[in-house]
């Protein structure tokens, strides 16, 4: 699967429900976009199931009401799970009105030959920005389908070039208690949020750094002024506001691997299979449909990773 | 003729007692009885059969209670026609609708400790409608989960059930209250005489079975739970014997 298929756009969407209507009209039996299909004859543009039709040709299906459709722009500004402003998903994006986002200043470095420090004019200058429509899944059990704009973070590691001892990315949010009310006082969380990712999964192409959301540069809510994100793994992963990217030797302890140990673990893959220790993975919401959908392994993106984790017990390695 | 002793003030009324005290002289005058939960047919019976006229205040505080509880309700409504549920409804239908049943059964449970211990027996007549209200909202809540979340897909909801263990408790605490609000009538305490009160011992089962419900969901800020768990392991302790007269006499 070559990069550029990847990162085709997704088809707007007046001229999908066109298409999509037109097929149903034609009588072409529409096939769920569940778990168990993937690899058997499917493949994915940009997170669309892609089926082959009785009469040959590629085209876009879905069961009817389970389309796969933008997630509006209102609820993804406005459902955040941001714990450094609050805990309430609909209170994040009226505390993090007053946060700063400029000046900005990203710093790569490590295990590294050339490290550097970028700010927000450079990525934008210094690496092209695409819209890259991903779905992304809550580990609570919803999910959303958010246009963003970014590039893969492969670039960036191409510029500062990583050394041999390099094998995993520590990724580290910007810590301001001054700004940010969830970070003062007690709190159970140890800040500042840290993520990570193997040095093989960053290179995916898959694994984003986005800027830009429906075509706007990010709301504080949603992580401004860059943030990762990571479509096949829970949310949890796709860190927010990042200030530091460290190449490391050994796998970094990410804020929720502290917080529980026995729920949240360093992959945090999407998988139906692999329940959290307290509750089911095997179906979610997607915010703005009222039936669950059934969860994707890899989130739809198997085609894509899959071959990351082969041989691995995915029941250890959560 | 034997009468029941009214509720006055700094009388600690033992509820679901129906044994009754001599009161006042031979004279047949109506005392102000309170309407509730207290009111035993005998007293009714006196009086004709007629239900006694309830002093204005009382009235006021029954109305109180019914207009407190109902607030959450008015509030999800309002939130409903006003987009205020946030992107993800269903969600915060569950959870605003859990929190509202948690609150009414953790205050019906502080009924009866705060007007023998705080000498406040007017709240007396709470206890009934706020165990209601909490059985109101915990069958919203379940109905929000069975129908609204999973859609009546009773395959899917049973692999959900056996895999959230967090969900059988919130079953146990729901089915717990159910033979409770079935129980709350007058007629169902006269009927059980002494095992109405040891039956409606299920409010604390269910009040623990819910706080651990919640304590199992929540992904790891425990704040809240640990709250109402305190709340409801202090409202336990009020129940030890000894401890409510030893604090009245503080």
């Amino acid at each position: 699967m070559d990069d550029r298929r990847l990162r085709e756009e997704i088809t707007p969407e007046p001229v999908y429900r066109r298409r999509h209507a037109i097929m149903r009209a034609a009588g072409v039996v529409p096939m769920i976009a569940g778990a168990g299909l993937v690899g058997c004859g499917q493949e994915e543009v940009a997170g669309q199931a892609v089926v082959p039709t009785p009469g040959g040709e590629q085209a876009v299906v879905a069961t009817p009401g389970y389309e796969e459709v933008l997630t509006p722009f209102e609820s993804v500004t406005s459902y955040n799970n941001f714990y450094e402003f609050s805990t309430d998903k609909d209170g994040v994006a009226k505390l993090a009105q007053s946060f700063k986002t400029s000046p900005w200043t990203l710093s790569v470095g490590g295990l590294v030959e050339k490290p550097q420090t970028f700010t927000v004019e450079d990525l934008a200058s210094m690496f092209m920005s695409e819209r890259l429509v991903f779905r992304m899944r809550c580990v609570e059990g919803w999910s959303m389908v958010i246009p963003w704009q970014g590039f893969p973070i492969s670039r960036i590691l191409d510029k500062v070039i990583p050394n041999g001892e390099a094998k995993y990315l520590r990724f580290e949010t910007v810590k301001r208690p001054d700004e940010m009310p969830g970070m003062r006082g007690f709190s159970p969380y140890a800040w500042p949020y840290v993520e990570g990712l193997t040095l093989d999964e960053a290179r995916n192409p898959l694994a984003t750094i986005a800027t830009g959301l429906y075509e706007k540069p990010l709301l504080a809510q949603n992580g401004a002024p860059v943030r990762l994100v990571v479509p096949w793994k829970y949310g949890f992963k796709s860190i927010k506001s990042i200030v530091k990217i460290e190449l490391v030797a050994r796998q970094p302890t990410s804020l929720w691997m502290a917080a529980a140990p026995s729920e949240y673990g360093f992959f945090a893959n999407v998988n139906p299979e692999v329940p959290h220790p307290r509750w089911t993975q095997a179906t979610e919401r997607r915010i703005g449909e009222t039936r669950r959908r059934p969860t994707l392994y890899l989130n739809g993106y198997a085609a894509a990773v899959g071959s990351l984790y082969a041989g691995m017990d995915l029941n250890k390695n959560f | 003729m034997r009468r029941r002793r009214t509720v006055g003030q700094g009388s600690s009324l033992r509820a679901g007692t129906v044994s009754g005290i001599r009161h006042g002289g031979p004279t047949e005058v109506p005392r102000p009885l309170a309407v509730g939960a207290d009111q035993s047919p005998a007293d009714r019976l006196s009086n004709g059969g007629r239900r006694v006229r309830q002093p204005r205040w009382r009235a006021v505080v029954q109305v109180a209670v019914h207009a407190g509880a109902v607030v959450p309700l008015a509030m999800l409504i309002w939130d409903s026609l006003t987009g205020g549920l946030t992107a993800n409804p269903i969600q915060a239908l569950t959870a605003r609708t859990g929190t509202a049943a948690l609150v009414c059964l953790i205050l019906s449970l502080a009924v009866t400790p705060f007007s023998g211990v705080g000498r406040q027996a007017w709240v007396v007549p709470w206890r009934r409608p706020l165990g209601l209200y909490a059985f109101f909202y915990a069958s919203l809540h379940m109905a929000t989960f069975v129908a609204l979340d999973y859609g009546l897909d009773w395959y899917l909801i049973w692999d959900t059930v056996l895999e959230k263990r967090y969900i059988v408790a919130g079953s146990g605490a729901f089915v717990a209250m159910v033979p409770l609000a079935l129980t709350s009538t007058r007629g169902w305490q006269r009927r059980l005489g002494t095992r109405w009160r040891k039956l409606h011992r299920l409010a604390y089962l269910a009040a623990i079975l819910a706080v651990i419900h919640f304590l199992w969901l929540v992904k790891a800020d425990i704040r809240q739970p640990v709250a109402y768990g305190v709340g409801v392991a202090a409202l336990l302790a009020l129940r030890l014997p000894g401890v409510r007269s030893r604090l009245r006499s503080w």
